[in-house]
């Protein structure tokens, strides 16, 4: 497609194991407003991610204004969803939102240092809306294929991300690589059994 | 992909290359005495030895012909260039031939630019720009033409064609229809834009610009009559896509009627709820459009919303990447 806008971010697809493990941020200029960042380990950059996943908890953890914190699972592991008075329509959203339910989310990804020196991964979220299975199971497929093509491309010489990553990082891309083919194998594994059971009476 | 795995059953076949180095000794007969085997052994080394993608020797070696006979590129034709629709042209540096209806001509920014302007035919329409030292007769606005050995070129994404000195120009006696540039593209719709959900256009006649804060950019203050629209962001992870909904468009994907919008825009006294109350019904789902493009947008004709995903054949694939 040729109107990809040069301005606007695209949004990565990558499962919570992967991006819980982008710690290391970068820019590509020095202007002080560039944009920030996160290095996935598989050897591409994120602006800006797009996932879907199962609202698990989510807790007003603000002392005075409401700041609302989510968990967000997908097959590989937990997104912690950070919103506050800045992300008006995004917090409201998960005031209003009960767990459990799948959840689509725009967000950019954004790091803090906790006090012992780990770095974590959060999503500070665009928009957060609810969906259904029918957008999870296509999104889960959409990330798997995503991952494993950046994890096949990540030794290619032109790749200047996954050359970031081999000096940035130590995790080995073939962990991901098994969590993309594991989520499709589940996937494919609960289609099996919805199928069996379509001919039962409902409800059982 | 380029043959960049290492493994020896990987070698690109023979025929291939053959074709390839008979096409290049072609190109050069009247100006070199270029033999096709032994540009089919510079090839063959720099494919199967050193793994070099195909398209990449085919330039290198040309280039070196190019330097032995002291010639530009621009001078030999890419023999036999392909004839191809506007809107197909998506990589830039390609020969390619066209039958195109002249558009439209635009005043050229740049004493080098002979000529400058759209180009169509049925796929849609593209840019051409054809150059002084090139010393092409002049193009005519309605006419249509045959085009031989014109090179694609790109700039953010989006194609143009350059006449150059090798480009033949026949004038054709027929009406081309050119059509929209129609596009397909799916993705996660994964933001709606300013401007979106109820709306208000200005009122005079053949002016259909929308009202910021009830003024429109034109005439002024205005009453103002109410719209659906709107534009929104399509994502696949690699590419984001600018769309844009109609009324028709958007009551279909929203399920919300002008009406509705109007009622729900009372009750509350706030246009702005309706844009609200349909990004919650539309955002971070996926879907798939149809329609022509204008400018950056795609103007939405045709919507669907993608149904269940095969899981078993990605898995097939996922399993071969």
């Amino acid at each position: 497609m040729s109107q990809s806008t040069p301005t606007r971010e695209v949004a990565r697809r990558v499962f919570a194991s992967e991006f819980n493990d982008a710690g290391y941020t970068f820019k590509e200029s020095d202007d002080e407003r560039a944009p920030v960042y996160a290095l996935l380990p598989t050897g591409a950059s994120a602006n800006r991610v797009f996932f879907v996943g199962t609202l698990t908890e989510k807790d007003d953890v603000g002392d005075d204004a409401e700041y609302w914190r989510a968990r967000i699972v997908d097959p590989t592991g937990t997104f912690f969803v950070y919103a506050g008075q800045y992300q008006p329509e995004a917090a409201s959203a998960i005031r209003d939102l009960e767990a459990p339910a799948y959840v689509a989310v725009v967000g950019k990804p954004r790091t803090y240092e906790t006090d012992d020196g780990t770095i974590r991964v959060s999503v500070r979220p665009e928009s957060i809306t609810e969906v259904d299975a029918t957008v999870r199971d296509r999104w889960v497929v959409e990330t798997a294929e995503r991952t494993l093509e950046r994890v096949d491309a990540f030794e290619e010489e032109a790749n200047e991300y996954g050359r970031m990553a081999r000096e940035e990082y130590e995790f080995d891309p073939a962990t991901y690589k098994a969590a993309a083919l594991a989520a499709l194998e589940d996937l494919d594994e609960s289609d099996e059994l919805a199928g069996e059971t379509a001919d039962s009476p409902a409800g059982v | 992909m380029p043959p960049i795995e290492t493994r020896p059953e990987a070698e690109t076949p023979m025929s291939e290359l053959r074709q390839e180095a008979e096409a290049i000794a072609e190109q050069f007969s009247d100006h070199l005495n270029v033999d096709a085997d032994e540009v089919e052994e510079r090839l063959e080394n720099l494919v199967n030895e050193y793994r070099v993608p195909l398209d990449e020797a085919r330039r290198s070696v040309t280039n070196s012909y190019l330097d032995d006979a002291g010639m530009e590129r621009e001078e030999i034709g890419r023999g036999g260039s392909e004839q191809v629709l506007v809107n197909d042209i998506d990589r830039d540096e390609q020969w390619v031939d066209l039958r195109v209806k002249l558009v439209d001509l635009w005043e050229p920014r740049s004493d080098a630019i002979s000529q400058v302007g759209l180009l169509g035919d049925e796929s849609g329409t593209i840019k051409f720009v054809s150059f002084v030292t090139s010393e092409l007769p002049k193009l005519e606005e309605g006419a249509s033409y045959q085009l031989s050995n014109v090179v694609t070129d790109e700039y953010e994404g989006r194609y143009s064609v350059k006449l150059n000195r090798t480009t033949t120009i026949t004038e054709i006696d027929e009406e081309i229809e050119v059509g929209d540039n129609a596009e397909t593209v799916e993705g996660a719709l994964v933001d709606i834009q300013s401007g979106s959900g109820l709306i208000k256009r200005c009122p005079e006649e053949d002016c259909t610009r929308v009202l910021q804060n009830g003024r429109c950019s034109e005439h002024g203050q205005g009453e103002g009559e109410f719209d659906l629209r709107i534009k929104g962001v399509l994502d696949d992870g690699r590419t984001v896509t600018e769309v844009i909904f109609d009324r028709e468009a958007t009551e279909e994907l929203t399920g919300m009627t002008l009406a509705e919008a109007k009622e729900m825009a009372m009750d509350a006294l706030d246009t702005t709820v309706v844009a609200e109350e349909m990004a919650g019904d539309i955002l971070g789902r996926y879907y798939r459009v149809t329609g022509p493009t204008f400018g950056r947008y795609v103007l939405v004709d045709e919507q669907e919303e993608p149904g269940p995903v095969d899981v078993e054949s990605a898995l097939i694939k996922a399993r071969s990447i």
